[in-house]
């Protein structure tokens, strides 16, 4: 190399490279997925601030309870969406909440297992389901939308014909009285920051009942799990070797393949993933209603792959968030619940269900152009 | 103990019906640059990339280092440090340089058993590698879709280059390149063979192939037509092997037939 080559080189190597324009911080925050979600959660916000502002829904209570709503949501969306980087789709979330329930309920109602045992049980049919899924998607190479699909038939079908075997009927209760002295029910049962309500009561700042307790009583497991969930997909995604394997999968299959990825591996733990997500979903409803119903968990699938595509996740996978999925299912939770506080029909909040994953969709697609295509 | 760092003995590898190497023998020594010549089609993919991992061959065996070696996944092959430049580069263009460059061997820090991604030294290692061959990243966290094809290139060789500690295989590296990164590049090529590296180079340019070649194989239609050493052939014939001496045979032939149909 002459001379002068050389000097071109080191010129272009060391410092500020000429060719970089200043990033604003604005644009590198422009660039991340979870833009889309976070301000539509914001916007969200503000409309009811406005509509429904002095109703109640922003009450200490009404807070806990649009935030158990998302919680519930967002605990299958961000295993979904983690799924969704990855390249594949689980449309059997919601049967498996059903399955899950009632995995937990026959044995602790009918063969007399302790209500621990019985959680555990559930954990473990889980993972066999999301193993089942992942392996069969992994192996044939068939879309896991088709694979799953199946599975959603295959359980909620077997839930049903099971329950009815054994108990003769779709429902099992009497749950409730299990709980107590559990070691592990609580985890799924248990309010929290009990004594802050009970001060913010007793200093008379949030609402009371007739007889002196405050009406909110703590913070649901649900939004612990939920936040709880939040971080751990977010430090796995970010800051992991395996959420670069994630990332990975779901970007190029074969790319990542060839420089030593265990895709299949990685597909089949994330299959695992949604599926011990929809069983923590039906531990805390099961505990919380002290009853499992075979048909609990009817289109959450959808739910939750509609608050992960809001939250940023593209479809063709390799790209999204956790904290977009949060937000995603933040902004469900907070209009389901939200409408009811408005003069508007309740009728037509699936219209805005559709339409507010349309504009995301419409959104991310033009964030993501700018991400990769835009030199 | 074979003088031979890399053997492939009578590879074959069918897909389906295609025959897509039949019988193909190969050998490097350290220090060694083969170029892998041939049409398109020829199956000089196919062969490399049963050296890398990816393919099982159907028949024939490698033997690296004298021992018979069979490669479950290209991670196999990568721990025993062959580094791959594949001709689609496998890259994930929604992912960023550095996540891109570690893709499978990310380089951790942290406690046991709650391991991190040390993206700062990937960062660093990351800029540093690719500035070596003429590319300067300029963020390392830019998602690699918004890169030139030539800087994509850059990004899978420097990558090769980092993990292949024994064997550096590239598959038409200099495709897209300018002349400056390309004469990079095969200046790496040079120097890694000097450290004692084996390298397999698969380029339809006899410019760069013949420059820094030791021997030549050229396949054809998934058949070898032998090694040849350097010494043993001029650029002129290489070319004439490589750009199908015989098609035109063949076309003549076929001229000659219809012309008697024709009459
Ligand atoms: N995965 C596959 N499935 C089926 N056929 C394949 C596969 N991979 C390669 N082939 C076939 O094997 C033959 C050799 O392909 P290969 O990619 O090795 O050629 P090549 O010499 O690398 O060509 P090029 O110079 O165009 O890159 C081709 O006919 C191709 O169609
Ligand atoms: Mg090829």
């Amino acid at each position: 190399m002459s001379d002068k080559a050389k000097s071109i080189v080191s010129k272009k190597t060391s410092g500020q490279d000429e060719r970089l324009k200043e990033v604003s911080k604005l644009r590198l925050l422009l660039n991340r997925p979870e833009l889309g979600a976070v301000g539509g959660a914001i916007l969200v916000f503000i409309f009811f601030g406005i509509v429904a502002g002095d109703t109640g829904m922003f009450s200490a209570y009404g807070t806990l309870n649009f935030l158990d709503v998302s919680a519930n949501l967002g605990i299958i969306a961000i295993a979904a969406a983690m799924l969704m980087i990855g390249g594949e789709f689980d449309l059997s979330i919601g049967s498996m909440i059903g399955f899950a329930g009632i995995c937990i309920a026959i044995p602790a109602i009918y063969w007399g297992w302790p209500l621990w045992v019985s959680i555990i049980f559930a954990f473990a049919m889980a993972v066999l389901v999301g193993y089942f899924n992942g392996i069969l998607v992994v192996k044939t190479g068939l879309p896991s939308f088709i694979v799953t699909l199946a599975m959603l038939f295959i359980l909620r079908g077997a839930t049903l014909a099971i329950t009815r075997l054994i108990t003769g009927r779709t429902q099992v209760p009497g749950l409730r009285v299990l709980i107590e002295n559990d070691p592990i029910a609580w985890m799924f049962a248990t309010d929290t920051f009990k004594w802050l309500f009970t001060w913010l009561g007793s200093m008379n700042l949030i609402a009371l009942r007739t007889d002196g307790t405050p009406l909110a009583t703590g913070i649901p497991p649900s939004v612990i799990w939920f936040i709880a969930a939040t971080l751990f997909a977010t430090w796995i995604l970010m800051k992991t070797r395996y959420g670069n394997w994630i990332f990975a999968s779901g970007g190029d299959k074969n790319g990542a393949t060839n420089v030593g990825v265990p895709v299949g591996r990685v597909k089949i733990s994330l299959f695992i993933g949604t599926a011990v997500a929809a069983t923590i979903f039906a531990t805390i409803q099961v505990l919380d209603a002290g009853s499992a119903d075979t048909m609990r968990g009817n289109l959450k699938e959808l739910e939750a792959i509609a608050a992960a595509v809001v939250g940023g996740c593209l479809l063709t996978g390799g790209y999204g968030s956790a904290i977009g999925a949060a937000f995603g299912a933040l902004i469900f939770g907070t209009v389901s619940m939200g409408i009811f506080y408005t003069d508007v029909d309740t009728d037509w909040f699936k219209v805005f269900l559709g339409a507010m994953m349309l504009i995301a969709v419409v959104f991310n697609n033009f964030i993501r152009k700018r991400v990769t295509e835009s030199k | 103990m074979s003088e031979n760092l890399i053997e492939f003995n009578n590879i074959s590898k069918f897909f389906g019906k295609v025959i897509a190497l039949k019988d193909v023998t190969m050998k490097l020594k350290k220090g060694e640059i083969m170029c892998l010549l041939g049409d398109n089609g020829a199956g000089k993919s196919t062969l490399i990339k049963t050296l890398a991992g990816v393919h099982k061959p159907d028949e024939g065996e490698i033997v690296i280092e004298g021992n018979k070696t069979v490669f479950d996944s290209p991670k196999d092959a990568l721990d025993m440090g062959i580094g791959t430049v594949y001709q689609d580069l496998a890259l994930v263009p929604l992912m960023s340089v550095t996540r891109n460059f570690f893709m499978g061997r990310e380089p951790l820090k942290g406690l046991p058993f709650l391991k991190t991604f040390d993206i700062e030294k990937a960062n660093q290692i990351a800029a540093e590698r690719m500035g070596q061959i003429g590319i300067d990243v300029r963020d390392p966290s830019q998602a690699v879709g918004t890169m030139s094809g030539g800087e994509r290139q850059c990004l899978a060789i420097s990558r090769a280059i980092y993990f292949g500690a024994k064997v550096l295989v590239l598959d038409e590296p200099t495709s897209a390149l300018g002349v400056h990164q390309a004469s990079m590049v095969l200046k790496y090529v040079v120097k890694a063979a000097s450290e004692g590296l084996a390298v397999i180079l698969i380029t339809h340019n006899v410019h760069h192939a013949y420059p820094v070649g030791n021997s030549f194989t050229v396949l054809n239609r998934g058949k070898s037509l032998g090694t040849f050493n350097k010494k043993d052939i001029s650029r002129e014939e290489l070319l004439g092997m490589m750009a199908g001496g015989e098609e035109l045979d063949k076309l003549e032939v076929e001229l000659k037939e219809m012309n008697r149909i024709n009459n």
